[in-house]
């Protein structure tokens, strides 16, 4: 119960400055518009992916502090490789020389540009300018390192701890040892069944524990923690084609011949359920892909919506109410993070279940 | 919102290259010693209820012997006391029933002796008494066969002194 | 925009009203026979994923549109 009380308490005091961060920034991205705060700005800011790593403001205006991490900037522009750190693009103009090429960094893409900064925009003003091949090493694949640095340092230490003659569990491995077990008997052999299941044990494995801590690293809302990493779907795309991959690659035969043949059903149905079939192929792994990038987006979105209504209704006496009300969604998140990663991975198995079954149930 | 639907080609890169990595060392340094110490010690754990169980079995088989051997000692104490008994019983009865005999025996025998040794007296006393009477009758004979009369009296009153019995 | 909000609007009732029978139907379930309940703790969240994935491409679609 203490210990309840103090992840409150703690939640409670790390919340206030990001919230008083955000609201300035939102400030300093609209000049002109200085009483007026936008949440969507901020919500926009907030769960997109950045070049730079802002770890905290303070002050207003003139007297503005920002205390942010430049990142390494990897670009390839026609053939040619450019690296450089965010810190080179211009704090007022947002343009970057290198080697003779002008990049605009604009709402967190970078566009090519000339000297003057020249943009093009089409009639919903969005820039239509061309753009490098960005390979930069960005917020979230910061965060992602961490993530692995800390799976690699656990497990790793973890599974010292396995050396020598089997003896009781301690500390860490109490802990995990059971959610090892949980995932590989109850998910992964109840699904794929005990001849088969030993393959993808350690995918189905990693898979959890990626997504789990990653999920568990985006609540944590100060730095080096609150990347939307889970919540980008580039991160959930991969990850989706990874199981796709590896259900598609390790398909039975009559994985196979049930999709694309569809035995013992009249041909006017497989006209219409062979398409199906196949359509379902790629349906899986998308909803796969989607759930955990909205739910998790979602999370973050709501979290920073309810800090948000301080700004929005500009009166100090609203604070308690919203920053109970974010900690409590904080505590759901948590569950929902951990509920996310049981789900992708329960999923995952029982795609890869249902394609390597042999026989016909 | 739609710029959350659109992929970073960057992030996606990033994403698998560090995924695999990770997926290949936790494979190789994680999982695979985690589940094999794991199985090795549910291997030992199985094992040892089985040998648990085995030694369970094996002590009860040595209750039920220690049990049967103490129940045999015991019918056999029981049984080597009731002989004992028995034997006691019969060696009381002979020695009583022998002694009896002897003692029979030597009563009979004594019997006998006293009835052998009181004919002899008897017999004896009746040729003492013959040799008495003739000798009396010899020396009545001697002084009194002077007068016929004294005859007469002295051998009377010695018939009526001598009493037989 | 008005309608897709119109359209999301309705997705959300018919996945939440889908999630709500599928929750009431699993949780006697598990009350009737508490032995089998990880089984259908297990068939309850796959329904419940296919149920989400319908709502889930009425997020993709709004996303898209708005």
């Amino acid at each position: 119960m203490k210990r309840v009380l103090g992840i409150i308490l703690f939640s409670l005091i790390s919340l206030l400055p990001v919230a008083a961060s955000e609201h300035s920034e939102a400030k300093g991205g609209e000049e002109n518009n200085t009483e007026k705060f936008d949440p969507t700005v901020v919500i926009e800011h907030h769960i997109s992916n950045a070049h730079v790593w802002h770890v905290v403001s303070w002050g207003e205006g003139e007297d503005k502090v920002d205390i942010e991490i430049p990142l390494p900037i990897i670009l390839i522009n026609e053939g040619k490789f450019h690296f450089f750190l965010y810190s080179r693009f211009d704090h007022h103009t947002q343009i970057a020389e290198d080697n003779g090429s002008y990049f605009l960094y604009h709402h967190g893409t970078i566009y090519n540009t000339d000297a003057k900064g020249t943009i093009t925009e089409d009639e919903n003003g969005h820039l239509i300018n061309t753009k490098p091949w960005d390979f930069s090493l960005t917020k979230n694949v910061w965060s992602m390192w961490l993530s692995i640095v800390i799976l690699l340092w656990l497990f790793i230490s973890i599974a010292k701890k396995y050396n020598g003659s089997p003896k009781r569990p301690h500390g860490v491995q109490s802990f995990f040892e059971p959610i090892i077990l949980f995932i590989k008997d109850d998910i992964i052999v109840d699904q794929i069944g005990k001849e088969k299941a030993y393959k993808f044990v350690p995918y189905l494995l990693t898979l959890f524990f990626f997504i789990w801590i990653n999920n568990m690293i985006g609540l944590v809302p100060f730095f080096p923690g609150g990347s939307n990493f889970t919540g980008n779907i580039s991160v959930t795309m991969v990850l989706a084609i990874i199981t796709f991959l590896v259900t598609n690659i390790n398909g039975s035969k009559s994985y196979w011949k049930h999709t694309l043949l569809a035995p013992g059903i009249p041909s006017v149905v497989k006209i219409i359920l062979i398409p199906v079939e196949i359509i379902g192929l790629f349906t899986k792994p998308f909803a796969l892909m989607i759930r955990l990038m909205a739910n998790i987006t979602a999370g973050h979105i709501i979290i920073i919506s309810l800090v948000s209504l301080i700004f929005i209704l500009q009166n100090v006496w609203v604070s308690p109410a919203s920053i109970a009300l974010s900690v409590v969604m904080s505590i759901l998140e948590l569950f929902v993070a951990l509920l996310q990663a049981y789900i992708f991975t329960l999923l995952s198995a029982l795609f890869i279940g249902m394609a390597v079954q042999s026989e016909e149930h | 919102m739609d710029f959350l639907l659109q992929p970073d080609p960057g992030l996606v890169f990033w994403t698998t290259i560090s995924f695999g990595i990770l997926v290949f060392l936790l494979r190789k340094y994680a999982w695979g010693p985690i589940l094999h110490a794991l199985k090795v010690r549910e291997e030992t754990i199985e094992a040892s209820l089985k040998a648990a169980e085995r030694a369970k079995a094996e002590v009860e088989d040595l209750v039920k012997v220690r049990q049967e051997m103490m129940n045999s000692t015991r019918n056999e104490r029981d049984e080597i006391i009731k002989e004992t008994r028995a034997l006691k019983e019969k060696i009381i009865n002979d020695a009583r029933s022998s002694a009896q005999n002897e003692a029979n025996k030597l009563i009979e025998s004594a019997r006998t002796q006293i009835e052998a040794e009181k004919n002899a007296a008897i017999k004896e006393l009746k040729t003492q008494v013959a040799e008495i009477s003739i000798d009396i009758a010899g020396l009545i004979l001697e002084s009194e066969l002077k007068s016929e009369k004294k005859q007469k009296e002295i051998i009377d009153k010695y018939l009526d002194k001598v009493n037989f019995n | 925009m008005t309608t897709t909000a119109l359209g999301l609007g309705l997705i959300v009732i018919g996945a939440g009203l889908g999630i709500g029978l599928l929750g009431k139907g699993a949780m006697e379930a598990m009350a009737r026979q508490p032995e089998v309940l990880s089984k259908l703790q297990t068939a309850m969240l796959i329904a419940a994923a296919l149920i989400e994935g319908v709502a889930l491409f009425a997020i993709v679609i709004a996303m898209i549109n708005g």
